[in-house]
């Protein structure tokens, strides 16, 4: 028995950071605007008051901010040619559940993509010709420019007060920045943290070498700020616990402390928390929807009628519920043909450890997003012509992560337990730390979603199956850069060093990176992608997939950032032109 | 003729009917000016519906249904009938309502006042809602006990306008000493819930909130605050370091954030004519150990939001230094929200709504004391010491 509710201007699946950004956009305007969210109402005082927040048991071990497998998995195999398994425990990745989704747990990384990022395909054609391109890279462009999202980038770092250093401001390159960055319109709101010893040392020693350090752009903020909004955030206390936790004290930019406040005082806005949407209604041929099928707690089922409706819930479940709707053409990968599913991407990280002798590193002194990065090996910034790959990515000294139930760093040929071992880490724990290379993924024929054959859910429903390995071209980038990492890594004069390079195959079990992005790419073409560069379904006109599927492979960077000038564009479009005249925005 | 006539009608019949929507409109600003929706509003229903239970010392006082239901509201009532009621406290019957209506202060409305007030509220939705009227201890119960109650506390204003102060004095005046009852909560109580009147706006203890001072002294009181401060923290709750909590909270976004910028302004410049109190004797400082055993709780559990220093963050955490609540001779706010924490008032100009988590399972009532004494004491405040027996829920 479904109950048929009231109909609304707009329902949202999920409320992450970009269903909060497209509520607030939306409720704005007027519009009447439901949010449902398939896990439990969550805000700072109440859910992670300072006195409970570090609770390293709770949150990192036990993934309390996290969907639980139970739930809602999916299940993975490398290749097609095996039988893929469903995840019973998250390990490579850490998809959120609850209001707020991933924003809540981030590490505060605000990256914008650099220019080419957006123009891949048409920048390697243009620069090393077509026999560069291995031929089952299926990497496009995104049908937008970073000229497009500047203001909206813009608008996500000012919501936020994102702190940071510019280093190209309106074109002239800004010493202390990042000199490869697009041209930015205005600094960041907020200036960088204060840099613990290791990334010094790091800066210092990338420095000599000729790089260009600059502090990581971070939602950690350095200082008390107030948004344009009115709604106030306050400044980190590098107590690091950020990724994975929530910030007790409203230091860290998420929808709590950024939107909700005001979300909260519209009328004509709701959000309905453990309500999962089980499928999207539409008109039979999926060429409109008509909106949401839920089951709220209680295990009622409801339809949320609405004029238009906005999937923005996670990479994961947006290709889930597209494909579980019969919207779009499911991928086939042995023709290549269909477009719901294709070009599921990741990305491709390594890193170094590194112990001193005498220096106290003091790693407890952390924050989600605080440390210092070098570009100068990302993405377009150098010649990939006698290298033989395409893509890069940043190296970076970061203060996380070093909590004390999972962070016991010994030097090599240390024992895994014992006496010895309590020494080598009651010795290590101060002096060590780890530098990392976080690398880019370029879509390919053999990595894809689509849905499970064997397993379901709780409700009956087919689980998402992804299909992905390294392609060699990202282990080829990633093994040259991790090498030009180990060279800073040296010239920081440890006492020992240990490097663990990316190899194939893709595991699903170490934490690698909460990226996963493609499988509902926009683009220009319908043959090849799913949504339009406004993120509205090409075969659906009110229906708009939002988020980092729209990717159609990943940049090095975090997503974040990107994930939510789409979302902002999306839904100024929405207000701008799609309201005025309903139909296709491209 | 006929239709000059019939035009002459029409203009009159606009005439009265504008007439009539100004008188509501003015009604309406009284209420907020009286800030009636927060004992009359109950929790998530519909507007001034009464049922909402106000705590008293000597038990509950059940605020009334104030919308136009004629059995269970205000339908049935005549205008005389509502005004003795706003104004002079009595019922239809003759009996006494509790003085948990502040009618001393309502008072000062005048007749036109009441009509209009009560216009207004014949524009609301009738809710059929009955409420018991209180449910008090013996002898509180006796309603006729309060002649006597009337007789002690319920005396005449000063009469306005004092013709030796300026309109904005004035009219700050009469929106304290009248429909903002702001004594009601600021001004200390006797042992029968009466204003002890010579010490007016020295502070006061509602429902277990503390509510400082508003009299001129420097650390207790709003000696420190400009008036363009004070006039912020009402349409905002956000000023001079100060978060509006509890119920002052609702005040703010009940009344204050919803009257005129002018009225705001002649409430502070009203508040800042009041004088200090006579100097009191400095409580003696506490022991060094008492202060550092304080000091290294604060430093872990609250200097991460308060700041090392007691600065805070203006509009999201309270200032601490300097603060009126923390000196507070009553420590009660402070340890009731170590304990339970609390929620700022949220408005549409300052929307953070920030709220500080209790501490109650993080911290024993010894620690709670030790840094209630700290914050008391450190940075230039001065306050008596507290003891973890003091510490309460």
């Amino acid at each position: 028995m479904t109950t048929r509710l009231k109909p609304v201007d707009a329902v949202i699946i999920g409320f992450g950071w970009s269903g909060a950004l497209l509520a607030e956009v939306l409720s704005r305007a007027g519009l009447s605007v439901i949010a449902l969210e398939r896990g439990p109402y969550r805000d700072t005082a109440e859910d992670f008051p300072p006195s409970r927040a570090p609770d390293e048991l709770r949150y990192a071990v036990r993934h309390d901010l996290v969907v639980k497998p139970a739930e809602n998995t999916i299940t993975f195999r490398n290749r097609s040619d095996q039988t893929a398994l469903p995840v019973r425990a998250w390990g490579s990745f850490l998809p959120a559940s609850g209001a707020g989704g991933g924003g809540v747990h981030w590490n505060g990384q605000t990256w914008r993509f650099r220019p080419s990022d957006f123009t891949l395909k048409t920048t390697i054609l243009e620069r090393y010709g077509r026999r560069f391109l291995p031929p089952d890279l299926t990497i496009q462009d995104w049908g937008v420019t970073y000229e497009t999202l500047e203001p909206y980038y813009d608008r996500f770092e000012y919501l936020c007060g994102i702190s940071g250093k510019s280093g190209n401001l309106q074109g002239k390159i800004q010493p202390g920045g990042n000199p490869f960055e697009g041209p930015r319109a205005r600094d960041y709101p907020t200036p960088p943290l204060t840099m613990p010893y290791a990334a010094a040392l790091f800066a210092k020693a990338a420095a000599e070498g000729g790089y260009h350090p600059f502090p990581q752009p971070s939602a950690n903020l350095s200082q008390a700020y107030t948004n344009p909004f009115g709604v106030t955030l306050g400044a980190c206390s590098y107590c690091g616990f950020c990724e994975r936790f929530g910030c007790g004290n409203y230091a860290k930019a998420s929808p709590q402390t950024t939107l909700m406040p005001l979300l909260r005082r519209r009328p004509n806005f709701s959000l309905r928390t453990e309500c999962l949407v089980l499928a999207i209604n539409h008109d039979g041929g999926g060429k409109k929807a008509r909106g949401v099928t839920y089951k709220d707690a209680s295990g009622e089922d409801f339809f949320q009628p609405a004029g238009i409706v906005l999937l923005a819930a996670y990479t994961f479940e947006n290709i889930r519920l597209l494909l579980l709707s019969g919207i779009g053409a499911p991928y086939d990968p042995a023709s290549g043909r269909g477009v719901v599913g294709r070009n599921y991407s990741y990305q491709t990280t390594s890193s170094v450890q590194l112990g001193f002798a005498e220096r106290l590193l003091n790693p407890f002194i952390g924050a989600g997003a605080l440390g210092m990065i070098v570009d100068d090996w990302n993405g377009e910034h150098y010649d990939h012509g006698p290298l033989g790959f395409i893509g890069g990515a940043y190296l970076a000294a970061l203060a996380t992560n070093s909590r004390p139930i999972l962070n016991h760093p010994t030097p090599p040929g240390t024992p895994r337990w014992g006496a010895e071992w309590k020494r080598a880490v009651a010795k290590s724990y101060l002096r060590t730390t780890r530098i990392l290379a976080s690398g880019s993924s370029l879509s390919h024929r053999g990595a894809y979603c689509d849905l499970d054959p064997t397993y379901r859910d709780r409700f009956g429903r087919p689980l998402l199956r992804v299909t992905f390995d390294f392609h060699p071209n990202d282990l080829r980038m990633s093994h040259f850069v991790t090498d030009r990492l180990a060279e800073i890594a040296r010239a920081m004069g440890p006492e020992w060093l240990t490097i663990a390079k990316r190899q194939a195959p893709y595991s699903i079990v170490p934490y690698q990176s909460t990226h996963n992005v493609g499988g509902a790419i926009m683009g220009t073409d319908p043959e090849t992608s799913v949504v339009n560069p406004y993120l509205q379904s090409w075969d659906c006109d009110n229906l708009f997939v939002v988020g980092a599927s729209a990717f159609p492979q990943n940049a090095s960077y975090n997503p974040t950032g990107t994930v939510a000038a789409l979302a902002l564009r999306t839904a100024d479009a929405i207000i701008g032109r799609y309201l005025r005249a309903p139909g296709s925005l491209a | 003729m006929k239709a000059v006539l019939c035009a002459a009608f029409f203009l009159l019949l606009a005439a009265f009917c504008a007439r009539a929507e100004e008188r509501v409109a003015a009604g309406q600003y009284l209420t907020i000016l009286a800030d009636c929706a927060a004992c009359h509003t109950p929790p998530g229903g519909a507007p001034l519906s009464g049922g909402r239970r106000i705590p008293t010392p000597f038990g509950w006082v059940i605020a009334p249904n104030l919308t136009p239901d004629r059995e269970t509201g205000l339908g049935a009532w005549s205008a005389a009938a509502f005004d003795r009621a706003l104004r002079f406290g009595r019922r239809p019957d003759g009996s006494f309502l509790y003085p948990a209506h502040p009618f001393p202060y309502f008072a000062r409305f005048t007749r036109e006042d009441s009509e209009a007030i009560r216009a207004f509220l014949a524009t609301l939705p009738p809710v059929h809602q009955a409420v018991r009227g209180a449910d008090l201890s013996f002898p509180f119960d006796l309603r006729f006990l309060l002649v006597f109650w009337d007789a002690l506390y319920a005396k005449p204003a000063p009469p306005l306008p004092d013709p030796g102060h300026d309109a904005l004095w004035n009219r700050g005046a009469f929106i304290v000493t009248g429909p903002g009852h702001c004594g009601a909560c600021h001004t200390p109580k006797t042992a029968l819930g009466g204003d002890v009147a010579a010490r007016a706006f020295a502070g006061g203890v509602v429902a277990g909130w503390v509510a400082p001072a508003l009299d001129g002294d420097p650390r207790t009181g709003l000696g420190e605050w400009r008036e363009d401060e004070i006039a912020q923290f009402l349409a905002t709750g956000a000023a001079h370091g100060a978060l509006a909590s509890g119920p002052m909270a609702e005040v703010v976004t009940l009344s204050g954030a919803r009257m005129t910028a002018a009225d705001r302004a002649a409430i502070a410049h009203y508040l800042k004519s009041l004088p200090p109190p006579p100097p009191s004797q400095a409580a003696a400082p506490p022991p060094h150990a008492t202060m550092a055993a304080g000091e290294g709780l604060y430093r872990l559990r609250c200097a991460p939001c308060h700041g090392r220093d007691g600065e805070g963050t203006p509009g999201l955490f309270p200032r601490l230094a300097g603060s009126a609540l923390v000196q507070a001779s009553n420590p009660a706010t402070i340890l009731r929200v170590i304990f339970n924490g609390a929620r700022a008032a949220a408005t549409d100009a300052a929307p953070t709504g920030a709220a500080m988590p209790g501490f109650a399972g993080a911290l024993d009532r010894a620690e709670i004391a030790a840094i209630a004494t700290y914050i008391r004491n450190a940075w230039g405040n001065a306050a008596p010491a507290v003891a973890a027996g003091d510490v309460t829920p």
